[in-house]
């Protein structure tokens, strides 16, 4: 069966700087660079971007970044707290958008 | 749970193992460990001095742990005799190259020679680190067990313990129920003797390694977790954390095929392939003794059956240095697993 996304292509991710070399290398560097030690933890970076990823739905960085959390020493329980955050934000973006809606019924209601 | 012995199971044969190791390895023969080792210039590997004695007491244990390599339990009989210990003893004493003698199993202490054993070490050797990998719930499986950190506090034996997570469910999940609430009473049993605690002189170290098929993460990053963790939560203390890799042999074997991540744990463990963890691996100043008295690499290859290449040496009761000090070591497949990222080893990592 064909379907967009394979696992496999994940394990592809750096064969496409084939096509563009220098913008490739500089994005790897940069993200090898972001992921490091830094004021964050590698724990704290790992766990924002298996967020991210969630609210990105992105299904390469989910099973990549639910692996690195793993490796990192973080739990079931932090793994998921993460994601709820970030559909807190996904949600709260929704709602938030509500003021708008509000302030429009307002506006145009006798 | 039944050990793989028990059940019959076909990975409870070594060769069953090896063919796995060999015929499903990612990439065949082209990327074997020897190949990657010819490629750094370590083919044949070759020993370092001798440092390091790791003696298995049996495979008797009071746990069924989902990843052990030994696959060790209740139902395992086999034991290490007096007569075999003496043997040991003999070398223990006339190798005077040796800082540690590493106890393991099963559980160790399970064998009812043990505390002649670690006695008659610390006798003849005074000077040599005794270590005993402990899995903290035989501390508390039994009233005869109870005084065990009095017993290793009287003879200076460092405590090396596993704690696959400062949570009961991980924890729980491949050592068995109610394991981690046992391995915190332990802990705090440990520290009451003055285990662990700083300036004491009472090593105890934790063993991490990953409940499932992946790697561990950065030692001292792990560390800081746990120390953190088991301080706030339950106000014990322990000197170091090691992490250590899943091998892909036994039990661990078992659960990677059966849950379809062999080829992808493989895959995992030959991109971290790091050269510098190589040429540190433990099998280098290592000499492993079986419970029968065999001589093996490392305890790996004791579980898979695979013999120090020195058939006129093969046995401790006819140990000579200078074949064991030239011989070659025996490699395969499941090595791979002591050379990723940082490396593996009894010891934590090694790189």
């Amino acid at each position: 069966m064909k379907t967009y996304y394979n696992p496999e292509d994940l394990k592809k991710f750096s064969k496409i700087g084939e096509l563009q070399k220098s913008m490739a290398d500089k994005f790897f560097s940069y993200y090898a660079e972001v992921f490091k030690e830094g004021a964050l933890t590698a724990r704290e970076k790992s766990l924002i971007a298996l967020a991210v990823a969630h609210a990105l739905q992105c299904p390469y960085c989910i099973d990549a970044y639910t692996t690195d959390t793993l490796e990192k020493g973080c739990d079931e329980e932090q793994m998921m707290e993460a994601v709820h955050v970030a559909a807190a934000i996904r949600g709260g973006a929704s709602l938030v958008h509500s003021t708008q809606m509000m302030n429009k019924i307002k506006e145009i209601s006798m | 749970m039944k050990s793989l012995k028990a059940q019959l199971h076909s990975l409870a044969d070594p060769e069953e193992e090896l063919a796995i190791l060999e015929e499903r390895h990612p990439g065949g023969s082209e990327s074997s460990f020897q190949k990657h080792l010819e490629q750094i210039g370590l083919f044949p590997l070759r020993p370092t001095p001798l440092q390091i004695f790791q003696i298995n007491l049996g495979k008797m244990c009071n746990q069924v742990c989902k990843h052990c390599h030994v696959d060790a339990g209740p139902d395992r009989k086999e034991i290490m005799t007096r007569e075999t210990m003496d043997q040991c003893l003999r070398i223990i004493q006339s190798e005077s190259s040796l800082t540690t003698v590493d106890l393991t199993g099963g559980a160790p202490e399970m064998n009812p020679d043990f505390r002649w054993f670690v006695e008659s070490i610390r006798e003849i050797r005074p000077d040599v680190t005794i270590l005993v990998r402990c899995n903290l719930t035989i501390i508390l499986a039994n009233p005869r067990f109870n005084d065990l950190p009095e017993f290793f506090r009287k003879n200076q034996v460092e405590v090396v313990s596993s704690l696959p997570y400062f949570t009961a469910m991980k924890t729980d999940s491949q050592r068995g129920d109610g394991v981690f609430e046992k391995s915190i009473q332990a802990l705090k049993l440990l520290n009451e003797v003055g285990y662990g605690l700083k300036d004491s002189g009472l090593v105890l170290n934790l063993v991490y390694n990953p409940s499932g098929a992946f790697l561990p993460g950065s030692q001292s990053e792990l560390e800081a977790e746990f120390k953190k963790k088991l301080w706030d939560k339950y106000g014990i203390e322990f000197n170091s954390l090691f992490t250590i890799t899943n091998i892909p042999i036994s039990r661990f074997l078992e659960y990677l095929i059966r849950s379809d991540n062999y080829e992808s744990y493989m895959e995992k463990l030959l991109a971290a392939f790091n050269p510098v963890a190589a040429a540190g691996v433990m099998c280098r100043n290592t000499i492993s003794v079986g419970w029968d008295g065999y001589l093996y690499d490392c305890d790996f290859n004791q579980m898979l059956d695979l013999k120090v290449d020195a058939p006129k040496t093969s046995h401790i009761s006819d140990w000579n240095s200078a074949i064991l000090s030239t011989r070659t070591i025996v490699i395969n497949n499941h090595c791979f697993g002591c050379t990723a990222g940082a490396g593996s080893s009894c010891g934590g990592t090694i790189a």
